[in-house]
């Protein structure tokens, strides 16, 4: 396992990350497949603009409009930015604190091929009758009315790419927890680490609704179970809280980890040390607990009372003042610094008026009263694709650019990055700050479109062309990345030259033993410490010794095949009900076939001892450092 | 660490499913899912009393006409005590005594068996003599799918239990399997609280009406 | 450092003495939008509060932005490495106390200054006692509407006077009017923009809201309002507008009695094409969907009520009637043509010429027209 093979073809390299489970590699897994969903709800998005340019225009029809905005939607919350984020806390957590692998190596590619499959399943409904049409929120009501099998596909499909995310979550805890370098103790970490951190925790709290919610709403449809149905005695509103109590912290789960690249971000390349770092971990703390008890926010219009709706108000505006601290902290930070203008720190630099817009609207939102004008109006749109695509999209492209050279060796272009980067800028603003006044002059959201003579023409037709600045910044960035590959010019440890934090210390890629002996960690940023003091390299915490590795598996994936086979069969047995077992007879025995595959490897996962294997000292001796990590 | 070092009672560590790092990761991880699971099943039990009772027309059996002491009182007691025999297999466990430890799993997993029986039973019972099924009413698919969550558990604990006791039936105790006896009698004693929460909400606070 | 931060913060705070230019920006603001539609122009005692409130809260997040921009620009130009040069080592702040204190304090009397009216007006809002009020007869003081959503029509009873309308809400100006919400089939909600918030109408439970009507207001936008449905409810979401008539209470209690008066009436065709009309809107069965009773109940029938469909200021909610009785009548042909394209998914589905030819069209479309009960 251990000794690698010099020259390697395809086959070699689609196994090996079939069944890798290196953190480093999986990173790079959710990267591609998280990338490919962005492109994917990317043009859905950009379909709906050109929808929505001018009054009255049938560009697409209304049910493909509903399907489109439904799987836009969908598809960059679960499918695009929760995997983006899952490949830079894959990429450099373990290596932020010190270790050389995460908790659970199977775990972790587990949970990688649970999203994986549930993001296919979800999108080749696509070919297969046509996808969801009840928005990403999916109200019950609807979505029970709603014909064909989209609703099916959706909530299987997150169902099985839910189980991934809260796999990926207890991974990230466990990890955190329990494999810290010595001397990383908690107030030593990185805020990336400490964001991922909290945001698995919510992840770990926040799923299980979510999963007991399509759960309901998956026998409702499937197999004849009555929770939403009102003349069965269901009730709807069930949906709605389950649906927003993992809604909303989901909100923070995306954001928290944006915060971490942002904070790391700008203290690098303001060459400072974070200020008020205590301050900072404990309003990400707050935030995460405070993102628990406000999801009713989200419904404000469906008639919970005053009471509640006054309750929910004063404790969604709470979670302003932690958010606040955090801007003031971000700003000090580079006041009095040294601020070099890369691609990453422009993102960061241009995320903080672009979140405090968002945020700002949020606390507008947060007054219940007003709420009942802004709400399901293009305020709310451009509320949170102000805080989505200003907090997370733009830490997710910072991320990008900071990142790149210590996943891949080798340093995107910056001046394609920093066009990029002005050409997305503009592009957000230009579609989105439109549309807060779009909201407030009476046009509803999900709208398919909206007739003339109405005000609207213009805005929304300013909103359209601000969309394709992104989509072009979009081209840019990928244009970006094939001439960066195919340059690959190799770069050393700490390519930025500013680097603060364990990940920078070792080569670029990492082996994939990660540290050849764990390094000591004498305090926050601890490489800038070591660097202070005139070294250029962390001080080993251990002499050098035998490394254990987890051994490669093929299981994970066979156990999240076996989970999308048995999806299929559970949707087309309504079929095979309702045509009186004529046609889809073999839905039953798919869906048995497939769980069998999934607790068959389960099984042999279980019975099967897997000790992994040892990297031995003497190796690691002759391993020179820029042969590392490409295994 | 050798994972397949030979232990004797002696040289066996006082926390072995915390001794090595994995163990250690285990115990945390399954912990943390447990915690998990503890927020699935209040999702489960707020969705069953938002819909207890809530039944189409008025020719349907509701909580109060269903219910009946005698047997929940019984799968209850089955599911406790089966708890307490995993304790004591645990204990087993840490003095290194396979055979021991094997007895009181085997045991736990016949009264596990028993408790599924009983319930089956029920839930055969309450299809036949009130038609009360999982299509039937909100009422039936939130009963029937908090209990039957449950039920699933109690199945999943049951096979963990012996599929861990035929694969380490000829090897014993070693630091690679502790951790993972250990974490299923947590899960078991996890089953049983919520076990405990549905006596509770569905069965007595269903009989008081 | 810490002298920097502090003067921008005293820069910052003296942005109080900017307060007229909130007001201002309110004014400019209600330029945005058409008076029937905007909530910028609120017209109506609840828009008016909302819309305060909106005002307060954007006055009070105009100041953080300040705040916030004025650090930021400061930040971004003086601490540049271009300007420092790379030997430059930044001393390496840990954080300050009171700086936190600060930021943590201030942002919390701001949320306090603007919970305390959300609260207020969340509770003001909510308040629906007055659609218990009685006169010393017993009789209810307040106009309650029942208001029936379902997919892509809006169904209006006023049970205390016994009348039934659809798709064109009459509301009387200048008093609290009560509506009872709900839905038939799926999710929708009830948002007419230029007048108030939405509330949601569940298929569960009866939701009940007020809105005020200003009559002065009402006049700048016409007597129309436009409403809309806010949730998610199907392909033509988009396409479910409601429209709103306000007029004196005069004028309303009149509206009302030629409602109940039509449903005493004999029906007496004008001329022999309306006859005719009425004759094909029965043959065809549109008669078992729509009923021309005004007394029906609310709920009882699969499409509109057309008691006074002739009256109404849009055909299907969509298609402007105001121009011409050519339009109108336009209008309803091309509605009964081309429903289901028109609708997308709507329940009533086009008749072409083999359902119901030329002739039979126009005849019903006459019949149709002649739905009157209050114009003259």
């Amino acid at each position: 396992m251990s000794t690698v093979a010099e020259k390697r073809g395809f086959l070699a390299v689609l196994w090996d990350y079939l069944t890798t489970v290196d953190h480093k590699k999986i990173a790079i897994l959710y990267l591609v497949s998280g990338g490919f969903f962005f492109l994917v709800g990317g043009i859905e998005a950009m379909l709906i603009r050109i929808q929505l340019a001018i009054p009255d225009n049938d560009f697409v029809s209304a049910g493909l409009y509903n399907e489109l905005l439904t799987m836009h939607g969908t598809t960059m919350i679960f499918l695009a930015a929760m995997p983006l984020l899952f490949a830079f806390m894959n990429a450099v957590v373990p290596l932020q604190i010190g270790a050389r692998d995460v908790a659970f190596p199977f775990l972790n590619s587990l949970g990688f091929w649970l999203f994986f499959f549930g993001g296919i399943f979800l999108n080749l409904s696509w070919f297969l009758g046509g996808a969801p049409d009840a928005g990403w929120t999916s109200y019950a009501s609807l979505s029970l009315a709603s014909p064909g099998h989209g609703i099916d596909f959706y909530v299987l499909g997150l169902q099985i790419s839910g189980a991934g995310t809260l796999i990926a979550g207890i991974n990230f805890l466990v990890t955190i927890i329990n494999m810290r370098a010595p001397g990383m103790t908690y107030m030593r970490m990185p805020l990336f680490t400490w964001s991922t951190f909290v945001a698995s925790a919510l992840i770990l709290f926040a799923f299980p609704p979510l999963t007991v919610g399509l759960f309901l709403m998956l026998f409702d449809r499937m197999f004849g179970a009555n929770f939403f149905d009102v003349t069965m005695g269901g009730n709807t509103i069930i949906w709605e809280h389950l649906f927003w109590i993992f809604g909303h912290p989901e909100v923070y789960i995306l954001i928290l980890p944006a915060f971490g690249i942002f904070s790391d971000i700008i203290s690098t390349f303001s060459k400072k040390r974070l200020f008020g770092y205590a301050a900072m971990v404990f309003a990400t703390v707050l935030i995460g607990f405070l993102g628990f008890m406000v999801w009713a926010h989200h419904m404000f219009t469906t008639g919970l009372g005053p009471t509640a709706n006054a309750i929910f108000a004063v404790a969604t505006m709470a979670i302003a003042v932690p958010t606040g601290v955090k801007i003031f902290n971000w700003l000090l930070t580079m006041w009095g610094g040294s601020i070099r203008f890369t691609t990453p720190m422009l993102y960061a630099v241009a995320f903080i008026p672009s979140f405090v817009a968002g945020g700002v609207t949020g606390v507008m939102l947060a007054s219940a009263a007003a709420d009942y004008q802004y709400h399901d109006s293009y305020f709310v749109v451009a509320h949170f694709h102000y805080v989505i695509i200003g907090g997370v999209v733009l830490g997710l492209l910072a991320g990008t650019h900071f990142y790149w050279p210590k996943m891949f060796g080798t340093m995107l272009n910056e001046t394609l990055g920093k066009i990029t980067f002005w050409l997305f800028l503009i592009g957000f603003h230009g579609t989105f700050f439109i549309q807060h006044f779009l909201g407030l002059m009476g046009m509803p959201r999900r709208i398919w479109k909206f007739l003339p003579n109405q005000g609207l023409d213009l805005f929304n037709m300013i909103s359209t062309v601000g969309a394709f600045f992104m989509a072009l910044a979009v081209i840019v960035l990928l244009y970006n990345v094939v001439i960066t590959q195919i340059k690959n010019v190799r770069v050393g440890n700490d390519p930025w030259g500013d680097g603060r934090t364990l990940e920078w210390a070792i080569p670029s890629p990492p082996p994939y033993y990660n540290f050849k002996q764990l390094p000591l960690v004498r305090g926050l940023d601890p490489l800038w410490i070591e660097k202070m003091e005139g070294r250029k390299e962390m001080t080993p915490a251990e002499p050098l010794g035998d490394i254990h590795m987890p051994n490669n598996s093929f299981i994970p994936f066979v156990m999240s095949l076996g989970l999308f086979i048995a999806a299929f069969g559970a949707m087309y047995q309504v079929d095979w009900r309702a045509s009186d077992g004529a046609d889809y007879v073999w839905s039953i025995p798919v869906l048995i076939i497939g769980m069998l595959i999934t607790i068959g490897s389960m099984a042999v996962r279980s019975l099967k001892d897997d000790h992994g294997y040892h990297i031995h000292k003497e190796e690691l001796m002759d391993d020179h450092d820029d042969k590392g990590g490409r295994e | 660490m050798d994972m397949n070092q030979k232990y004797t009672a002696r040289t066996w560590p006082e926390s072995p499913e915390k001794t090595t790092l994995e163990g250690k990761n285990k115990f945390l991880g399954f912990w943390l899912f447990l915690g998990g699971e503890t927020v699935l099943f209040a999702s489960l039990f707020a969705t069953y009393l938002a819909l207890k009772d809530k039944v189409p027309g008025n020719d349907h059996a509701l909580a109060a006409d269903m219910f009946e002491l005698p047997l929940v009182f019984i799968m209850t007691m089955l599911l406790l005590t089966s708890s307490l025999t995993s304790v004591y297999a645990m204990y087993h466990m840490k003095n290194h005594n396979y055979q021991k430890m094997q007895t009181w799993l085997l045991i736990t997993v016949f009264l596990g068996l028993a408790f599924l029986g009983f319930e089956i039973y029920e839930f055969n019972h309450y299809v036949h003599e009130f038609h009360h099924t999982f299509t039937s009413s909100a009422f039936g698919s939130a009963f029937y799918t908090l209990v039957g969550f449950h039920g699933a558990h109690v199945v999943v604990g049951l096979g963990w239990f012996t599929l861990l006791l035929v694969r380490n039936g000829k090897r014993g105790l070693n630091l690679y399997n502790a951790p993972k006896f250990f974490t299923a009698s947590l899960y078991w004693h996890f089953i049983d609280v919520v076990w405990v929460f549905i006596f509770t909400v569905v069965y007595l606070m269903g009989m008081v009406g | 450092m810490k002298e920097g931060f502090n003067k921008a913060m005293k820069n910052g705070l003296k942005k109080w003495r900017f307060l007229p230019l909130f007001a201002a920006m309110a004014f400019i603001l209600s330029g945005c939008g058409e008076p029937f539609l905007s909530t910028l122009q609120p017209a109506g005692e609840v828009a008016q509060k909302q819309f305060n409130l909106m005002m307060l809260s954007v006055a009070i997040m105009v100041l953080v932005i300040i705040v916030v921009a004025i650090v930021y620009v400061i930040a971004i130009t003086k601490f540049r490495r271009s300007k420092l040069g790379d030997d430059f080592i930044p001393k390496q702040v840990e954080g300050s106390h009171r700086l936190e204190v600060i930021w943590t304090v201030i942002p919390i009397i701001l949320l306090l200054i603007l919970a305390v009216p959300t609260v207020a007006l969340t509770f003001e809002l909510g308040d629906q006692s007055g659609m218990e009020a009685e006169d010393e007869e017993g009789n209810r003081e307040a106009l309650v509407i029942d208001v029936r959503a379902n997919l892509y029509w809006w169904e209006f009873a006023y049970p205390d006077q016994g009348v039934v309308t659809a798709q064109d809400l009459v509301v009387p100006t200048d008093q609290n009017v009560y509506f009872n919400v709900i839905a038939s089939d799926v999710k929708h909600s009830f948002w007419i923009p230029a007048v108030g918030g939405k509330i949601d109408t569940n298929v569960d439970n009866m939701n009940t809201f007020y809105l005020n009507f200003d009559g002065e207001k009402a006049e700048e936008a016409n007597n129309l309002f436009y409403g809309k449905c806010a949730e998610l409810c199907g392909p033509s979401h988009a396409l479910m507008d409601f429209k709103v008539q306000t007029m004196s209470q005069e004028d309303f209690d009149g509206w009302i009695a030629a409602m109940q008066e039509s449903a005493e009436s004999e029906q007496d065709f004008e001329n022999d094409t309306v006859a005719d009309g009425f004759a094909v809107f029965e043959e065809q069965g549109c008669i078992g969907c729509h009923a021309v009773d005004p007394t029906q109940q609310i709920g009882s029938s699969a499409g509109p009520n057309l008691t006074n469909f002739g009256e109404r200021s849009y055909t299907a909610g969509i298609l402007d009637n105001e121009d011409s009785d050519e339009v109108h009548a336009e209008n309803i042909q091309n509605w009964i043509r081309n429903a289901d394209v028109l609708k997308p998914g709507n329940t009533m589905g086009g008749y072409n010429e083999d359902d119901l030819s030329d002739e039979d069209l126009d005849a019903l479309t006459e019949y149709l027209m002649s739905l009157k009960v209050y114009s003259e």
